[in-house]
């Protein structure tokens, strides 16, 4: 897919969205205040039409991140050759700002369970994770950000804490991490610990882009909160927070929010990028003159 | 330990069995219905897929029914692409075999035009032909021009007059299909980015088959005839220009 | 049918479908990017929480066999050969 895209070799410090195709005429007339655009790989790897071809028009006016959410990087399996030549491709012709994906898996042989699933974290798990992002880095020609996931239940074989799983991961392989803050509170709130604690642990150095999303609220079997990271709803405040103590630690970031499921009309997202450009704002001068 | 593959990938896909061991909540307590965060996710968003690339079949059905029916089809056939553009290639033919759907013989075919419309919107594109140089071939030279058609050209050939039961479910305005309803074979081309559905005249799908199938004109004019004696092919060059199928040509009297 | 009577026939077909396709075409210049995503589309967000239909079995001779479709749908009679017929669909479509 030849593409000219303008510069666009990092995401700005500023907001970006998901990008939704019912926004399309909304983007291109004035996305303001978002600078930048996320797409999902897999609903670009068909052959042609509108997808792609949007995709053309809006990589002329926006950094593009590209967020894959297919490849099953934490499986017990070898990566899918054929996916990950997909990915190429796709990288090839786009030349993103950010190419990212996440910490779970998704496959079995020749089966797809369209949910990104858990992992325990040992060393056994690590090492795989590692070689996997390896394998991927080398294939794409570029660094990647893996995300951390939102957890609803927890290993008792692990052996390392998400924060130094990641850091280790990017010790070993180079990658970036993409923090999604709303999974921070998700897992947080899921598993009983303290989510500024997670934050102060994490390698923020190594954040190259930060998500921001909205939960839902139910129940574990002891009626103990247990939040699921829909994607349907407005960020909640707790989140809103976080991201301030996030960015008062890491400087400002590149900030996107996402929006997957009931996708509102886009004055209401681009509402919530502008909460989130506020949020940039607020960071201090010296702050901001230091990343 | 727990393994994703012997233990984790079982009991996500067979509720009946328990959550496997040594998964925990915050306080190391048995994850319980935690476990069923990923069991849901994974069946509902496989029944949205469907619901979502089957509209038509939704309205057909009613909603709730389809959900009952796509989970029946989701739990034995997950997906084989990690696409989800091309998820439901099955889903036509399970159809067929719903014993409550045995007396509504079309249904298998309203989501094959259905898939066909998923796949005509997704497919490589393709340059149409300038129908100037379709007005310059002589005459003499037509019978033995052969076409490249556009890969987003799909044919679906029907006992049942699918394109009517179609366009009444997801065209506004559209009539009720005829009592007497005439089987119907649909021609889906794609001008731009939006596949349109159109029902071919008598003898139409077999000249539309005959041109994807490589056979010039003439071949194709003599098939149409074979199956009906006043084939004219006058409206399929029509829907075939108007929809950007016609791509490339080759007036060789060789093939 | 001849072969000239054969070419004259094509001839006249393709002739009568551009002259058709003049008059109708290029009429449109929308924005041709915009418009409709047809669905079926990957994304990394969370489905339905801890009660729903992935946490309990298909029961194949219970409901999901035994439920009765409720949509736009009506028996149809195939009767022979290629011809179908069907009780008019006149119901109103559900939204």
């Amino acid at each position: 897919m030849p593409i000219a895209t303008p510069q666009t070799a990092t995401l700005p410090t500023a907001p970006g969205v998901g990008y939704k195709a019912q926004h399309y005429s909304e983007i291109i007339a004035d996305a303001r205040p978002v600078q930048w655009l996320e797409i999902h790989a897999e609903n670009y790897m068909g052959d042609g039409g509108r997808p792609l071809a949007q995709l053309r028009h809006l990589a002329e006016r926006f950094p593009i991140s590209v967020h894959g959410v297919g490849l099953s990087i934490g499986g017990e399996t070898p990566l899918d050759r054929e996916h990950l030549a997909r990915l190429k491709h796709l990288c090839d012709g786009l030349n993103p700002a950010s190419f990212s994906e996440h910490l779970a898996w998704s496959s079995h042989d020749s089966a797809f369970l369209n949910d990104l699933l858990p992992l325990p974290y040992t060393d056994a798990t690590l090492s795989r994770v590692a070689d996997h992002i390896d394998q991927v880095q080398d294939s794409l020609g570029r660094r990647m950000l893996l995300e951390n996931p939102s957890s609803y239940l927890a290993f008792a074989e692990s052996t390392w804490s998400e924060p130094d799983f990641l850091r280790e991961l990017t010790r070993r392989t180079g990658c970036g991490l993409l923090l999604d803050v709303n999974n921070v509170f998700v897992s947080a709130t899921n598993l009983g610990f303290d989510p500024r604690g997670y934050v102060d642990a994490f390698p923020l150095d190594a954040v190259g882009e930060i998500h921001l999303g909205g939960h839902d609220a139910d129940q574990d079997d002891h009626g103990a909160p247990l939040l699921i990271d829909s994607h349907g709803a407005p960020i909640a405040d707790p989140v809103w927070t976080l991201l301030d103590h996030v960015l008062a630690h890491s400087g400002p970031r590149p900030v996107l929010v996402e929006w997957d499921n009931d996708v509102p009309a886009w004055p209401v997202l681009a509402d919530e990028a502008r909460r989130a450009e506020k949020a940039l704002a607020r960071l201090n001068p010296a702050l901001r003159a230091a990343s | 330990m727990t393994g994703l593959v012997d233990d984790f990938l079982p009991a996500l896909m067979d509720p009946d069995r328990p959550v496997p061991a040594g998964l925990q909540d915050g306080l190391g307590r048995p994850a319980g219905r935690r476990f069923n965060v990923y069991r849901n996710n994974v069946t509902v968003s496989l029944i949205d897929a469907l619901m979502q690339g089957f509209p038509a079949v939704v309205k057909l059905l009613g909603a709730e029914y389809f959900a009952a029916i796509a989970r029946v089809f989701v739990q034995d056939n997950p997906p084989q692409s990690r696409l989800m553009m091309h998820y439901g290639a099955g889903f036509p033919a399970f159809l067929e075999t719903v014993p409550a759907l045995a007396r509504l013989g079309y249904v298998g075919d309203v989501a094959r035009l259905e898939l066909a419309l998923r796949r005509s919107y997704h497919a490589a594109d393709a340059e149409p032909l300038d129908p100037a140089l379709l007005g310059a071939i002589a005459p003499d030279d037509l019978p033995a021009t052969r076409f490249t058609l556009a890969p987003a050209l799909m044919l679906i050939r029907s006992d049942w007059p699918i394109h009517a039961i179609w366009a009444f479910n997801m065209i506004p305005g559209s009539p009720a299909p005829q009592v007497q309803g005439q089987a119907q074979d649909v021609l889906i081309t794609r001008p731009d980015f939006d596949p349109v559905a159109q029902p071919l005249p008598p003898g139409g799908s077999t000249f539309v088959a005959a041109l994807i199938a490589g056979a010039s004109l003439g071949t194709a004019h003599d098939a149409g005839l074979a199956e009906t004696a006043d084939f004219d092919p006058t409206t399929i060059l029509g829907l075939l220009i108007a929809g950007g199928a016609l791509t490339g040509l080759n007036t060789e009297t060789t093939p | 049918m001849s072969t000239m009577i054969k070419s004259l026939a094509i001839a006249g077909a393709m002739a009568t479908a551009l002259a058709a396709h003049s008059t109708s075409a290029q009429a449109q210049a929308t924005e041709k990017c915009f418009g409709v995503a047809l669905a079926g589309e990957n994304d990394c967000a969370a489905g339905p929480g801890t009660t729903c239909a992935g946490s309990s079995k298909v029961d194949y001779q219970g409901n999901a066999w035994k439920l009765v479709p409720a949509g736009t749908c009506v028996t149809m009679e195939k009767e022979g050969g290629r011809k179908g017929s069907l009780e008019a669909l006149d119901r109103d479509l559900p939204a």
